[in-house]
C-alpha cells in the first residue's frame, strides 16, 4: 500500500527573542496508510503540537521549517503556495484542535460555522450549502441536529462543542484529519463518547488520522500504530500492539510505567511513588548524544557522545536507542 | 489500613461537613426563575493524615464543594467543621486565622501566581505576611521550601512564566506549605499536567504525606489517580455524593451506576504486562 | 429584553437628573438676560421686574423646575426671551441640522474606520500599516479648530465648495434634487472636519482591536479549515472583536456631537451650537437648558443604541442577561 500522506526528514525550529534557532523537530519520517490512525506519544515540548502544524504549515510566525518534505497527494505541502495550501486545509486535510471551547467563534453560531468550511471549498447555491451543512450534523448529532446547529458554542457542553469541531473537519470529506489532543479537556465519559464517534466516523468514511495525545491509554485499542516523540526527535514506531505491549525505548517504558496501575493489579498497595521520570522535561537537553540521556535508567557511555540511529527490530517497529543496535 | 487506624484511636476528625447545600439562583431562558442546586446534602469526614478522593464529571458540584471548603463561596446551607470549630459561620476575624490553615491547589497554577513576580517573591509573600520572621529566615525559608517539593535553588529569580507546567504545580504546592497548612485541597491539581509530571507530583505529595502528616481532599475525574492517591473516594453525581468508602471497595466493587460509568471510562494501558521485572 | 429595558430606565434616569443640574447651573450662574437692561435708564425697574415676574424668574428655584417640566409636558420646554417664542420649535429645527452633520459624519467615520482599521491590523509592522499610524498619529495632535480653519482657507483659496452656511442664496426656488445637492455641498466641508477629527482616534481602536483578535485560536482553527483571508478577517475576526468597538460607536456619537458644535460655530452652520453660544452669551435661560438637554438626548441615545448593538451582536450578552 502507498502512504497517503509522507513525512520526509522534517525539521522544524523556532527563532528564539534573541535571535538564535531552536530545533523543534529534528528529521522525523513517517508514513500515513489510508484509514489508518497513527497515534503520536509525546509529552509537553515534544514536538507534537509542531508536528500537526507543519504538516499543514499553520505555524507560529517566528517558526521556519528548515528540512523535509511532506507528500500529499502529489504534492510536497512543504512548498505549495498559500493558495493551493487553503484548498487541502480543510477539504482534503482536516485540523481538530485541542480546546473545543476556544477553536470556535464565540458569537457565530455553531451551524454557520460548519457551513463556512463548505462554503470556503464548494461554491455551491444556498440551498445546496444548506442541505450539505444538515447533513453534517445529521452525522454527527444524529439526535437534535437542528437545535445544536442553532447554538452558539456558550451553549453547548464540552462533548458536544467538540462534535461541532468534528463535524467542521469532516464537512467536505477530507481524507486525512490531524487531531491534536482532541479530549484532554473533556470528562472521562465524554472522552470515551468522542473516542467513539472517531472510531465510527474512520469505518464509516475511511478517514485517515494522526491523533495526537500525551496519554498512551487513549491509543489502547484505538491507534493501528504508535510513534513516540521524545524532544522533536522520533524515539520510537510501531503497531500499536507492538509498542504498547512490549515498549522497547527506556522512555517510552518509562513513561508507562508511571500512570497508575491501581485497577489492573488487584492489591498494589496505594501511596507508594510511582515509577516516575527523574528531570524535569525536554528543557535540559544535552547539546550532544541521546536526548533522553540525563533521564535514563539504562544509559550507557556511547550514549553521552552521538545520536542514535533508528533501528529496525521488525519491519514495522524501529526504536531509536543504542541498546539495540548490534 | 490508616483509616481504621486513625477511627481505632478515637481521633477527632480533622474536616467534617455536614449536609452542605449550595443554591445559585438562575433564570431559565424563558424568565422563570430557576433554582440550580449544585451541592445537594453533601456529609463527609476527614481524619488528619488521610486522602480523601472526591470524583465526578464536571457539573457534579466537586468544585463548588472545594470553593466552599475553601471558603471562597459561601454555602447555603449545612456546616463544615474544621480542626473542632464551624468554619462556615465564622467572623471575619477568625476565619483569618483558619483560612491559612486551608489550601488550595488549583489545575492551573499560572492563573494564581503573578507572573510578574520571581520565584522568590511568590514564596516570600506569605512569609512576610506572617510577620514574625526576620529577612534571613525568610531566606532561609524559602530554601527549604524549594529544596522540599524538589525544585532547585537557582530558579528563584525568574518568573512563574519561565517554568515548565511540572514546576509551576511545585511552586504552586509550596507556596501553599509556606501556611504551614493542615488541610490541602487539590482541585484537578494534576489534570493538566504530562502522565510523566503527573507521577513526579504524585510522588510529592504522597512524600509531604508522610513527613508532614498532611491531609488531602483530591478532587479529580480521575479515578485512577484517585485510587493511587486516597484512602477514601466520595463519588459525587448532581451535587450528591452516590458512594462513599475504601478506595479499594470502590474500585471492586462499585455499588452504584455513576461509579461503574465513570470506572469504565478511565482509559487503561491494558496491554502493558505487569511490571515487576523492572 | 429585561437588559434593554434596564438600560432604558437608567437613560431616562441620566436625563432627569442632566436637567436638573443644568437647571442648578444656569440659575447659580450670575447675571440673568434682564441685566443688561438695567443698566438702560430708559427702562424702568417696575418694567423689569414685571418681565421678571412674567417669566416666572422670581419665584424659588423648585417651583421654576416644576414649571419647566410642565411647559416640557406640553412640547414648549420654557421660552426664550430672545427669540420671544417657545424653546421646543427653535430647537427642533436646529437638532435636525445638528443631527444631519453628526449622524452623516458618524456613519462616514466608521465606514472608513472599520475596513482601514481591519485591513492595517492584518498588516501590522509592514510599510502601509506603519504610514497609517504615522498619518493618524499627525491627525490626533492637531487641534479640531485648526483643522476646520484650514480647511476653510483651502476651499476659500480653491473656491470649490461652499465655505459656511446649509443652503445657497435662492435655496428655496431649487428643484428637489438641487436642494439635496446644495445641501450636500455645503455638508462637504463640516462633514470632513469631523471625520477627519475623530477619524485617527476610531481607526487606532479598530486595528488594535482586530490585532488583539489575530491570534485567537478560532481564527487559526478556521485558517486550518481554508476559510478564505477575506472571510476571515471580516466575517470572523471583525464580529469577534466588535464588543469594545461597538462600546466605542456610542462614545463616538457623543464625540461626534461636541465636536460638530464647536465646527458649526466656525462654519456657521444652523445647528444647535451657534444657538447655544448666542444664549450663553445672552443669558437666554431656557434655550441654554433646552440645548444641553437635546445634546445628552442625543448622546444617551447613542449609548443606547449601542447598547442595543451589543445585545444584538453578542449571543453571550442575552443569555446573561437573561439568567440574571
Amino acid at each position: 500500500m502507498i502512504a497517503i500522506l509522507e513525512i520526509q526528514d522534517l525539521h522544524v525550529s523556532y527563532r528564539s527573542s534573541g535571535g538564535g534557532l531552536c530545533p523543534a523537530l529534528t528529521s522525523v519520517s513517517f508514513g500515513l496508510m489510508p484509514g489508518e490512525i497513527m497515534g503520536v506519544l509525546g509529552e509537553s515540548g515534544s514536538g507534537k503540537s509542531t508536528l500537526a502544524g507543519s504538516l499543514v504549515r499553520l505555524l507560529p510566525a517566528n517558526a521556519r521549517i528548515t528540512r523535509g518534505a511532506v507528500q500529499f497527494e502529489g504534492t510536497d505541502l512543504l512548498r505549495a503556495n498559500a493558495d493551493e495550501l487553503r484548498q487541502i486545509r480543510g477539504r482534503r486535510i482536516s485540523l481538530i484542535f485541542q480546546e473545543p471551547s476556544l477553536a470556535l467563534h464565540p458569537t457565530m453560531r455553531v451551524g454557520e460555522q460548519v457551513r463556512q468550511v463548505l462554503a470556503a471549498h464548494d461554491s455551491l447555491g444556498k440551498g445546496a450549502l444548506n442541505e450539505q451543512t444538515r447533513q453534517v450534523f445529521d452525522q454527527v448529532f444524529p439526535e437534535e441536529p437542528d437545535r445544536i446547529s442553532h447554538s452558539y458554542p456558550h451553549q453547548l457542553s464540552g462533548g458536544q462543542r467538540q462534535r461541532v469541531l468534528i463535524a467542521q473537519a469532516i464537512a467536505c470529506g477530507p481524507s486525512v484529519v490531524i487531531a491534536d489532543e482532541p479530549t484532554a479537556s473533556l470528562d472521562p465519559t465524554t472522552q470515551m463518547e468522542i473516542l467513539g464517534v472517531f472510531r465510527n466516523l474512520r469505518e464509516k468514511l475511511g478517514l485517515a488520522m494522526i491523533f495526537i495525545t500525551h496519554n498512551p491509554a487513549l491509543l489502547c485499542g484505538f491507534a493501528d500504530r504508535v510513534l513516540v516523540l521524545y524532544a522533536g526527535k522520533v524515539a520510537e514506531c510501531g503497531s500499536a500492539e507492538t509498542v504498547l505491549a512490549s515498549p522497547r525505548h527506556p522512555y517510552t517504558k518509562a513513561l508507562f510505567h508511571s500512570i497508575p496501575t491501581v485497577f489492573d493489579r488487584p492489591g498494589n498497595t496505594r501511596k507508594t511513588k510511582l515509577p516516575a521520570i527523574l528531570g524535569d522535561s525536554a528543557r535540559s537537553l544535552p547539546i550532544r548524544g541521546c536526548p533522553f540521556e540525563p533521564r535514563c535508567t539504562e544509559k550507557m557511555d556511547i550514549c553521552k557522545e552521538r545520536e542514535p540511529a533508528a533501528v529496525n527490530l521488525s519491519a514495522s517497529h524501529t526504536v531509536s536507542c543504542f541498546k539495540y543496535e548490534s | 489500613m490508616k483509616v481504621e487506624a486513625t477511627i481505632g484511636k478515637n481521633m477527632q476528625p480533622l474536616l467534617r461537613v455536614e449536609n452542605l447545600v449550595k443554591r445559585y439562583a438562575k433564570q431559565s431562558l424563558a424568565g422563570t426563575p430557576e433554582e440550580f442546586l449544585a451541592l445537594d446534602g453533601v456529609s463527609f469526614t476527614v481524619f488528619p493524615g488521610t486522602t480523601l478522593a472526591v470524583v465526578g464529571e464536571s457539573g457534579s458540584g466537586k468544585s463548588t464543594l472545594a470553593a466552599c471548603l475553601a471558603c471562597l463561596e459561601s454555602p447555603t446551607a449545612g456546616s463544615i467543621w474544621f480542626a473542632g470549630r464551624e468554619i462556615a459561620k465564622l467572623e471575619e476575624r477568625a476565619s483569618r486565622q483558619i483560612r491559612p490553615q486551608i489550601q488550595v491547589i488549583f489545575q492551573d497554577p499560572a492563573s494564581s501566581l503573578n507572573p510578574r513576580w520571581s520565584v522568590m517573591e511568590v514564596l516570600a509573600e506569605p512569609l512576610i505576611l506572617q510577620r514574625k520572621f526576620t529577612r534571613e529566615e525568610i531566606d532561609r525559608g524559602i530554601s527549604s521550601l524549594l529544596e522540599r517539593v524538589g525544585l532547585s535553588p537557582d530558579i528563584v529569580e525568574r518568573s512563574p512564566t519561565e517554568l515548565s507546567g511540572g514546576q509551576r504545580q511545585r511552586l504552586a504546592i509550596a507556596r501553599a506549605l509556606a501556611l504551614e497548612p493542615k488541610l490541602l485541597i487539590l482541585d484537578e491539581a494534576l489534570s493538566a499536567l504530562d502522565c510523566s509530571v503527573q507521577a513526579q507530583i504524585a510522588n510529592l505529595l504522597v512524600e509531604l504525606q508522610g513527613s508532614l502528616e498532611m491531609t488531602y481532599l483530591f478532587i479529580t475525574h480521575d479515578l485512577a489517580m484517585a485510587a493511587h492517591l486516597a484512602d477514601e473516594i466520595a463519588v459525587m453525581d448532581r451535587g450528591r455524593i452516590v458512594e462513599q468508602g475504601q478506595a479499594q471497595k470502590i474500585l471492586k466493587q462499585p455499588e452504584q451506576e455513576t461509579t461503574r460509568q465513570l470506572l469504565a471510562a478511565v482509559p487503561r494501558l491494558t496491554l502493558v504486562p505487569p511490571l515487576l521485572e523492572q | 429584553m429585561r437588559y434593554l429595558l434596564r438600560r432604558l430606565g437608567h437613560a431616562l434616569l441620566l436625563l432627569a437628573g442632566v436637567s436638573v443640574l443644568t437647571f442648578l447651573f444656569t440659575a447659580l450662574a450670575p447675571g440673568t438676560y434682564f441685566d443688561e437692561m438695567r443698566m438702560n435708564p430708559q427702562i424702568a425697574p417696575e418694567t423689569i421686574a414685571a418681565l421678571r415676574a412674567q417669566y416666572g424668574l422670581d419665584k424659588p428655584l423648585p417651583l421654576r423646575y416644576a414649571s419647566w417640566l410642565s411647559s416640557l409636558v406640553h412640547g414648549e420646554m420654557g421660552f426664550s426671551f430672545a427669540y420671544n417664542s417657545p424653546v421646543a420649535p427653535l430647537l427642533l429645527v436646529r437638532a435636525g441640522n445638528t443631527l444631519l452633520l453628526t449622524i452623516t459624519s458618524t456613519l462616514l467615520a466608521w465606514a472608513i474606520a472599520l475596513p482601514l482599521g481591519t485591513w492595517s491590523a492584518e498588516r501590522m509592522g509592514r510599510l502601509p500599516d506603519r504610514l497609517l499610524s504615522w498619518g493618524t498619529a499627525m491627525l490626533l495632535v492637531i487641534p479640531d479648530l485648526a483643522l476646520a480653519l484650514g480647511l476653510l482657507v483651502l476651499a476659500v483659496r480653491s473656491g470649490w465648495f461652499p465655505t459656511g452656511g446649509m443652503a445657497s442664496v435662492g435655496f428655496e426656488t431649487l428643484s428637489p434634487f438641487n436642494k439635496l445637492r446644495d445641501v450636500a455641498l455645503h455638508m462637504i466641508l463640516p462633514v470632513t472636519a469631523l471625520v477627519l477629527s475623530t477619524l485617527p482616534l476610531l481607526f487606532r481602536h479598530v486595528r488594535a482591536a482586530i490585532a488583539d483578535i489575530l491570534d485567537a485560536p478560532f481564527l487559526l482553527a478556521a485558517l486550518g479549515h481554508g476559510i478564505p483571508k477575506r472571510t476571515l478577517l471580516y466575517r470572523y475576526a471583525l464580529p469577534a472583536a466588535a464588543n469594545p468597538l461597538i462600546s466605542l460607536f456610542g462614545f463616538s456619537i457623543g464625540m461626534l456631537l461636541s465636536g460638530s458644535l464647536l465646527i458649526e460655530v466656525v462654519m456657521s452652520w444652523p445647528g444647535l451650537g451657534p444657538l447655544l453660544l448666542e444664549a450663553i452669551l445672552a443669558r437666554d435661560l431656557y434655550v441654554v437648558i433646552g440645548g444641553i438637554l437635546f445634546s445628552t438626548f442625543f448622546l444617551v441615545g447613542g449609548n443606547l443604541f449601542a447598547d442595543l448593538l451589543l445585545y444584538w451582536a453578542d449571543p453571550r450578552i442575552r443569555t446573561e442577561s437573561n439568567a440574571q
